[in-house]
């Protein structure tokens, strides 16, 4: 695992005291944040916090209305729309496949920021497509109409297309919310080959903060629209940690297989009574849970 | 010039092989890849033989219109006509009478059928059309509001339908705003404003002298009976001046499909690429209905059937304006003949194959919820 990012400003992208939000409602407040250049960032916190509000103002959907965002230096809204889309790819929470479109055809659509009217498909364009499709393992579904596949397959054919746009810089709004456990996995590896292989900076909104500790080298923890605290897994999360940004109390300890933390939530009906737990306390002998949900439980899509 | 992608093509090689030496297999894209050392396009040619197909059939049933009525002229001689060796009576019947009146309605057709083509693509649902949503009813009021008021010729008609269109699809617009813009939202919407606008237009009716009555209340059913030069004027300005736009959005608009997220990911300007389409496709609409009326359905069913033919997820604008033509010079002619020698409005016969249509489609999305 590298170093977490430094916060110098040589990095590509960064956002500067800017001030986010919908109408009349501020969402983020002054927050200053930076993308560290050749990492994996994963944006954590509790529903409503503010990440993917965040995320939005660095792919330059919102605009700030204090503050501002820089990419490579300039202004951000300074920057064209079809010039921000040749740097800095992304993929929202919930993009829509138009019924009956086949895979292949999705994923060329993210060659539109390398197209002009009288320049429709390149050989440029073909071979970024087909790398896409090969990095994500997907050239086999190219020809079948995407609402078809199956979930994790879908969300594959979308990375790929944001990976045809072939940008150094990949920002992923949830990619696995609605994913089954394997599939989550699946997807999380190809965002790392992503970055060890290709060297792209990615910044990814994560719900589940085990698998955003196993595989971003720099964790950003945020609530009510600040960042609570931000760093390498292993340095971030701990108890405390957890508490502040999700009012979870919950057990940190070394996950068996990546050594990085693993959060291990205690819940009212394993709480001892008037014991907080501590970084490393033991809980309790295991009980049955009684059909309670986990902590980061999907099926919250009213989240910004 | 090579052709290097053909969906068709029988190459006999998986399409998943990765690695090795051969030269790779070609993307399944649809269509062909025509490309040269500085320029390329993708062409599908199933769309291409769709729209000739279709483009074929608009000219046999117009020359068959402009042949039978109750004056019938031979083909033979509507053809010399056209080509410019008249007979007496074909002069008149076809030159002044028939010919206007077809060329108005293939080009009301292909305007209707393109801006219904932008619209249920922009709201992602086959009711967002503008003659369901109430666009058609606002340029029809400002239509009706030149002529009994003003008494307009056809010019101050077409700037009274475009301003109408305009003023509906805002009101239609703000109305439906809620952070956004939801589709269902807008479809109900537009739908009362469509009435609250139809209740304008029978007032302006009841208050009115009883020729402009008559003038109007013919022209609200959407009629091609005696259209002339002028009408034809109006269309093809419109669809020389708006087509081609229409034509260059669909890029953006098959981008929009995605999302607007994804399609400002994209590169995509949203803001102004949906200002753009929704003027393209309210000034279409509105000059189709300057020209003809509020000819029922016409927009509504034409992009669906062109999707269908042509097997595309896109919004198929070309196609669409193909169907809306061929659409419209069947109603004509069978609104024409059926009730001989009674000619009825061109729109009584759209009405009849739209409204079971419009008729399935609800009971389809009222089942699936898409509504």
């Amino acid at each position: 695992m590298r170093s977490p990012g430094s916060n110098v400003d040589d990095n590509r992208l960064r956002a500067e005291r800017v001030t986010l939000g919908y109408d009349r409602l501020t969402v983020v407040d002054q927050l200053d944040f930076t993308v560290p250049d050749g990492e994996i960032t994963a944006i954590i916190g509790p529903n409503a916090c503010g990440k993917s509000t965040l995320l939005k103002a660095l792919a330059r959907l919102l605009r700030s209305s204090d503050g501002q965002v820089v990419l490579d230096g300039e202004l951000i809204h300074r920057v064209p729309t079809k010039e921000v889309a040749r740097r800095l790819g992304l993929l929202p929470q919930t993009p829509i496949a138009p019924p009956g479109i086949l895979a292949v055809d999705l994923v060329a659509r993210g060659r539109t920021p390398h197209q002009r009217l009288f320049q429709q498909w390149s050989e440029d364009d073909e071979r970024a497509v087909r790398a896409a499709l090969e990095a994500t393992d997907t050239t086999d579904l190219a020809d079948r109409p995407v609402d078809q596949l199956s979930g994790g397959q879908r969300q594959r054919v979308w990375i790929a297309m944001a990976l045809a746009q072939e940008t150094d810089l990949l920002l992923l709004d949830e990619p696995t919310t609605f994913l089954d456990i394997a599939h989550q996995i699946d997807v999380l590896d190809l965002v790392l080959r992503l970055n060890c292989e290709g060297g792209r900076t990615v910044v990814v909104v994560l719900h589940d903060l085990n698998l955003a500790c196993r595989y971003a080298s720099h964790v950003v923890a945020m609530r009510d629209g600040r960042i609570v605290t931000a760093g390498a897994p292993t340095d971030v999360i701990d108890a405390a940690t957890v508490g502040e940004v999700f009012g979870l109390d919950a057990v940190v300890i070394a996950d068996p297989v990546s050594s990085t933390p693993l959060v291990v939530p205690i819940g009212s009906h394993h709480r001892r009574t008037g014991d907080s737990p501590s970084p490393g306390s033991t809980p309790r002998a295991i009980q049955r849970p009684r059909g309670r949900r986990g902590p980061d439980a999907p099926g919250d899509r009213s989240d910004r | 010039m090579t052709v290097v992608s053909d969906r068709t093509a029988v190459e006999g090689r998986p399409v998943a092989t990765g690695g090795g030496t051969s030269p790779p297999a070609p993307l399944p894209l649809r269509g062909r890849v025509v490309r040269t050392r500085s320029w390329s396009f993708r062409v599908d040619p199933r769309a291409v033989t769709v729209c000739t197909v279709l483009a074929v059939s608009v000219v046999a049933v117009g020359l068959w219109s402009i042949s039978v009525g109750d004056f019938p002229i031979p083909l033979v001689d509507v053809v010399a006509t056209l080509l410019g060796n008249p007979t007496e009576e074909s002069e008149f019947i076809v030159g002044t009478l028939r010919l206007p009146r077809m060329l108005v309605g293939i080009g009301v057709g292909a305007a209707f059928g393109m801006s219904g083509a932008i619209f249920q693509s922009l709201v992602r649902n086959p009711l967002g059309s503008p003659d369901i949503i109430g666009f058609t009813a606002g340029s029809a009021l400002g239509a009706v509001t030149m002529i009994v008021v003003v008494d307009a010729t056809a010019v101050g008609v077409s700037v009274g339908a475009v301003l109408g269109g305009l003023v509906t699809a805002l009101a239609v617009y703000l109305l439906a705003w809620k952070r956004g813009v939801q589709a269902y939202r807008l479809v109900l919407v537009g739908i009362g404003i469509g009435f609250f606008v139809g209740a304008v237009i029978d007032y302006l009716i009841t208050r009115a002298e009883i020729n402009d009555v008559q003038r109007a209340a013919v022209w609200l059913t959407g009629s091609l009976n005696g259209r002339s030069w002028d009408e034809v004027r109006i269309v093809a300005v419109a669809l020389a001046v708006l087509g081609p736009i229409a034509v260059l959005m669909q890029r953006q608009l098959d981008r929009l499909d995605l999302g607007d997220d994804t399609a400002a990911g994209l590169g995509v300007n949203v803001g102004r690429a949906k200002l753009v389409l929704v003027l393209t496709g309210v000034a279409l609409a509105a000059l189709g209905v300057a020209a003809a009326g509020p000819v029922a359905f016409v927009a509504f069913v034409s992009a669906p059937i062109a999707r269908r033919l042509v097997n595309s997820p896109g919004a198929c604008i070309v196609p669409a304006a193909f169907v809306g033509a061929l659409v419209t010079v069947i109603a004509d002619l069978a609104a024409r003949r059926v009730l001989a020698p009674t000619e009825l409005p061109v729109g009584i016969m759209t009405a009849l194959i739209g409204a079971p249509y419009l008729l399935w489609l609800l009971t389809r999305q009222a089942r699936t919820g898409a509504l």
